[in-house]
């Protein structure tokens, strides 16, 4: 049994009995690292020498604090002083000293957890797989052929390969929830506004999200409630009290209403995904829930809403990276235009520059009304959609991700088909709710399959109960992949 | 509106965006986002006469700091240290017009 | 064909907040480059701004000095542009919902008064300061990135360059008025550019027009639009078209020269920033910030002729300047004579001023020392030739006239004892001076006159000087 097995409830109780270190906790890590990383490919940058020395510090000191000296890693969009943060991008490869740490990053520290180092992602937080990377293609720990997901690929799937304690991830259309249903662990999307956005490397602002990956819901709980808080740098963070979202995982989910969007089986999604999250449903019922199949009519229309308005703001997210005041400048340019062309161009991957085009194109005069204008117009009924359904029911089931991983390479050429991965984890970034991804099957492949359990607007604490009553009712969790020795 | 996306626009979009793109490059953009926009052309079946907009989706107002200066951030020198090129305490870039 | 002109002014005016509009950062003029700058204002990854409130309550107040209507649910937008200058190649700004629209503001011509319509103000970030070297390179200092400004957009309401010229200053001097701007050009804190066109008079459609940038002071706006107006005039009248395009104005050869020719391809993709929230403005703050804008000039003047007897000139002059015209009513306070206070003010301390280059406030006299000055000419301590001297000295170096008088013994020598024992000695060394006196030449007083005032070092009292001189001399 890997020491990342216990619970952070359980490895707090063990520091604090003296039956285990700091040190032991990162060089279970460390070691469990160089034992699969090769294959997994999880991290672009590790920070080994500096946990050691802080680990070694950690036990010198006896501080009590939630998340106290455990190992754990950060997608790389999440800026780090001292510690290069890329986004996966090659056009910030040289930038190995932020100057700030992000506000999540500053509280973790004050809790004295160890920064392993910084994961894998698709560049910007752009991608469905981890494939666009500009570093490395990361797999999946279930089946190596695989993707992990995206864009939190790195995250993934290094707390599925028992690689860290807990990570976090950004999900902007469904980058946390996605990869953590693609690797069987945890991932959770807080409501927009409930984590600081202070640090995080913009992709579209009035999307994007921080959020742990974990083993379990408990453990996801207890880093959220870290990590969570107003921050008065982010004018977007909410000014609300953080619950403590753990004290609600004692609740079970009788009497619950859960509503079933008939939006969310549609033909897309695979046989084997509908099973499982039909017996989920069903699991839901049996521990006394009522589960009522429901209409967020305005589900189809997502896809495009999405992709017009976060790439509109990615297009000016992405603009300042020109090569002047950080990160890469093209070789003997000409002139200034030369300079900004060059810059962007050798150093952007194929798939952000799409998306950066796209974003311009429908910002660009004469195409803002009828695009930009008219899907932000579309978010208001989607967000209606949900708002209505919450007025009746406490969560929202329904699967993650249309599909279990896919191949590498898989990717198809049309970027439509290809963003119709990301359909059903779309209209919860859109509403700004929360939501998580949880294991509740596998596919004949022994691929994970993930359900995602909606909640209202900072209600995380009832999505947890939701989940985490799913959770202690089934053992899909406790299943690891079979990669390397020790995990199992 | 997506057949307006000719090669001369993705083109003139790809200089607002500051990309240089090949001719190649141009065709297949236009081509993939032809297939984008035809998609997104589906909002169009929505009345949205009187939707308003969502910039924010949580309704947050008025939310602004104190007029009080923070001097001990960042120094000059860290202010220049990630630069690709800088001299005499300025960011150097090349200008705007080669000779 | 006669033509009449169009113009429309553009002027930013940067707000004097300690810290910058989107970051904590100190907002200062000429500090070493990129000192005042953190990670937020170089647009580092993963910043995001948060709106400083007292560039609001500026903004407000200026714009409400304009007579601005204020939009009570504000937003900021992204306006998108790639320049060194520009961290995050997009300048937050409002587009949609600018703070202030629909203002106005009057200004005197030749005698005759005219409102000129404000369209909007808002509220922007500045860029860095991007300079080029020589050297093939260019370079930026984003010190300035940040600094909070408003646009203040006209109606093309003047008609000619002269009215451009009124408007400007009128505006300096209410913004000077509110306090929240130095409104100092030379300093960049007031910026303008000016967009020109000309029409057939009796036609109602504007012309095309030309953009005019970098006009560095109100009289180069002023010539920079004669100029184009007579450039103009000669292209329509030869047949010509005028072409949408920004020009310079070039100081050396008093021309515009065209910069570029306006693009379709301009195209700045404005849309709601996500990083900031709106902005709601109720009644109690407007009336915050209207409480605390000061008596503005049109106020005053009008009281100055009112209530204080001034000339409708002598009134505009002195509160030509907000600093001028408290100046003037602290000394009426400490007791000075209202028109010797005026004389004083625009004569000796302007003449001063426009001497040395330099502020009122810069200088060492106070509303005090100016009173106590005029006073001790009004009691004939002093005579206005030795007030001359004196002000000379606390103009430089401050301190107390009184004390200064007393300590240098200027006092004015007015006892007809001392008076007569000088006037005497005078007169027995100018014997011939008598004799050309009692011949009829009038000159000769004149002279003695001089004579004794040089033996008292000038602190003679001169009527009693004239008087006993003449009752010497009849003596003789």
């Amino acid at each position: 049994m890997s020491l990342f097995d216990h619970s952070i409830k359980e490895l707090e109780e063990k520091l604090h009995n003296k039956e285990i270190s700091v040190q032991d906790l990162v060089k279970a890590s460390l070691d469990r690292i160089k034992e699969v990383d090769d294959e997994i490919q999880a991290f672009i940058t590790l920070d080994e020498e500096n946990a050691m020395k802080q680990a070694k510090e950690l036990d010198e000191s006896s501080e009590e604090k939630s998340l106290f000296g455990l190992p754990i890693g950060l997608k790389d969009n999440i800026v780090t002083k001292d510690l290069r943060t890329t986004s996966g991008s090659k056009i910030l490869e040289n930038f190995n000293d932020p100057l700030y740490d992000a506000e999540v990053v500053e509280k973790l520290k004050e809790q004295k957890t160890v920064t392993i180092g910084k994961l894998n992602m698709d560049e910007f937080a752009m991608g469905s797989g981890t494939e666009y990377s500009a570093y490395k293609k990361t797999k999946n720990p279930w089946d190596t052929d695989r993707v992990p997901g995206g864009s939190s690929g790195g995250s993934a799937a290094a707390v599925a390969a028992g690689e860290l304690k807990f990570a976090l991830g950004s999900d902007t259309g469904g980058s946390i929830r996605q990869p953590a249903a693609f690797c069987g662990v945890v991932g959770m999307k807080p409501t927009y506004g409930r984590v600081s956005r202070f640090g995080l490397v913009a992709f579209a602002s009035s999307l994007d999200q921080i959020g742990p990956i974990t083993r379990t819901v408990e453990d996801n709980a207890r880093v959220l409630e870290v990590i969570a808080g107003h921050d008065e740098k982010d004018s977007t963070s909410a000014n609300l009290e953080v619950p403590v979202f753990t004290d609600a995982l004692t609740k079970d989910v009788a009497g619950l209403k859960i509503a079933v969007p008939k939006e969310y089986f549609g033909e897309g999604v695979a046989q084997e995904v509908k099973d499982a999250v039909r017996a989920a449903i069903e699991k839901y019922e049996s521990l006394g829930a009522t589960c009522e199949e429901v209409s967020l009519p305005h589900s189809k229309y997502a896809l495009s809403t999405y992709y017009i308005l976060a790439s509109a703001e990615a297009s000016a997210s992405l603009a300042r990276f020109d090569g002047v005041r950080y990160g890469v400048r093209a070789e003997n340019v000409e002139d200034m235009i030369d300079m900004y062309k060059r810059s962007r161009s050798e150093n952007f991957g194929e798939e952000v520059k799409r998306r950066i085009m796209l974003g311009t194109f429908a910002l660009s005069s004469g195409y803002y009304d009828a695009y930009y204008k008219k899907a932000q117009k579309v978010r208001t009924l989607i967000k209606n959609d949900f708002e209505q359904i919450f007025e009746e029911y406490d969560i929202i089931l329904g699967p993650t991700a249309p599909t279990t991983a896919f191949k590498l390479g898989e990717e198809m050429d049309d970027p439509v088909i290809a963003y119709a991965n990301d359909v059903l984890t779309i209209p919860v970034n859109l509403a700004g709710v929360p939501a998580i991804s949880i294991p509740c099957g596998f596919s004949s492949e022994g691929l994970p399959i993930g359900l995602q359990i909606i909640g209202k607007h900072f209600d995380e604490a009832m999505v947890y109960r939701a989940a985490h009553a799913f959770e202690q009712a089934t053992d899909f969790h406790k299943q690891r992949p079979d990669i390397g020795g020790a995990a199992k | 509106m997506a057949d307006d996306i000719s090669k001369e626009r993705v083109m003139h979009v790809a200089d607002l965006a500051r990309l240089h793109i090949t001719d190649e490059e141009a065709e297949k953009l236009a081509e993939e986002l032809r297939s984008i926009i035809k998609h997104a052309e589906q909002l169009k079946e929505l009345d949205t006469t009187n939707v308003e907009p969502t910039t924010h989706v949580i309704q947050l107002e008025n939310v602004m700091r104190k007029d009080e200066p923070r001097t001990d951030w960042i120094t000059q020198e860290e202010a220049l240290k990630n630069a690709p090129d800088h001299k005499d305490g300025q960011f150097r870039v090349p200008s705007i017009l080669s000779e | 064909m006669n033509f009449e002109t169009i113009i429309g002014l553009e002027v930013h005016v940067e707000l004097k907040t300690k810290s910058k509009i989107f970051s904590p950062s100190v907002n200062a003029f000429g500090d070493h480059p990129n000192a005042n700058v953190n990670p937020i204002d170089l647009a580092y990854p993963g910043t995001l701004p948060v709106l400083n409130e007292e560039a609001v309550n500026f903004a407000m107040k200026a714009a409400m000095a304009l007579n601005c209507e204020i939009t009570t649910n504000m937003t900021f937008d992204r306006k998108n542009y790639f320049y060194p200058d520009n961290p995050k190649a997009y300048q937050i700004t409002q587009d949609e919902n600018p703070i202030g629209r629909n203002g106005w503001i009057e200004i005197e011509v030749a005698g005759k008064k005219k409102r000129i319509g404000i369209t909007r103000i808002h509220m922007e970030e500045d860029a860095g300061k991007l300079t080029h070297g020589d050297d093939g390179y260019s370079y930026v200092d984003f010190n300035r990135a940040g600094t909070p400004l408003i646009e203040i957009v006209s109606e093309p309401d003047m008609r000619t360059p002269e009215e451009a010229y009124a408007y400007l200053e009128k505006l300096k001097n209410i913004i000077q008025y509110t306090g929240v701007s130095d409104v100092k050009m030379e300093e960049g804190s007031l910026r303008c550019d000016a967009n020109i066109s000309l029409r057939p008079i009796g036609q109602e459609e504007f012309g095309t027009k030309a953009e005019l940038k970098n006009l560095n002071s109100f009289s180069f706006v002023q010539k920079g639009l004669e100029f184009e107006e007579k450039r103009q005039e000669k292209v329509l009248l030869s047949g010509g078209v005028i072409e949408q395009e920004t020009r310079r104005y070039d100081e050396k050869t008093k021309e515009t020269i065209l910069m570029r020719v306006k693009e379709a391809a301009d195209d700045y993709r404005y849309f709601p920033e996500p990083d900031l929230v709106s902005l709601y403005v109720d009644d109690a703050w407007k009336e915050r910030i209207k409480s605390e804008i000061p008596e503005l000039p049109d106020a005053r003047r009008e009281r100055y002729v009112k209530e204080l007897e001034l000339s409708a000139y002598d009134a505009g002059v002195l509160t030509s300047s907000k600093e001028m015209a408290d100046f003037f009513e602290a000394a009426i306070a400490e007791g000075a004579d209202i028109k010797q206070a005026s004389n004083w003010l625009m004569g000796e301390v302007s003449a001063y001023m426009n001497k040395h280059l330099k502020e009122l406030y810069d200088l060492a006299i106070t509303p005090k020392s100016l009173a106590t000055l005029i006073k001790l000419i009004e009691d004939g301590t002093i005579s206005s030739k030795i007030a001359k001297k004196v002000f000379a000295e606390i103009v430089e170096k401050g301190g107390d006239p009184e004390k200064i008088v007393h300590e240098k013994g200027l006092v004015q020598l007015s006892d007809p004892v001392k008076l007569q024992e000088i006037i005497n000695g005078v007169l027995d060394e100018n014997e011939q001076s008598i004799i050309d006196f009692k011949n009829g030449k009038d000159r000769a007083l004149g002279f003695l006159v001089g004579q004794t005032m040089k033996a008292t070092k000038g602190q003679a009292n001169p009527s009693m000087v004239n008087k006993i001189l003449k009752e010497e001399l009849e003596k003789r």
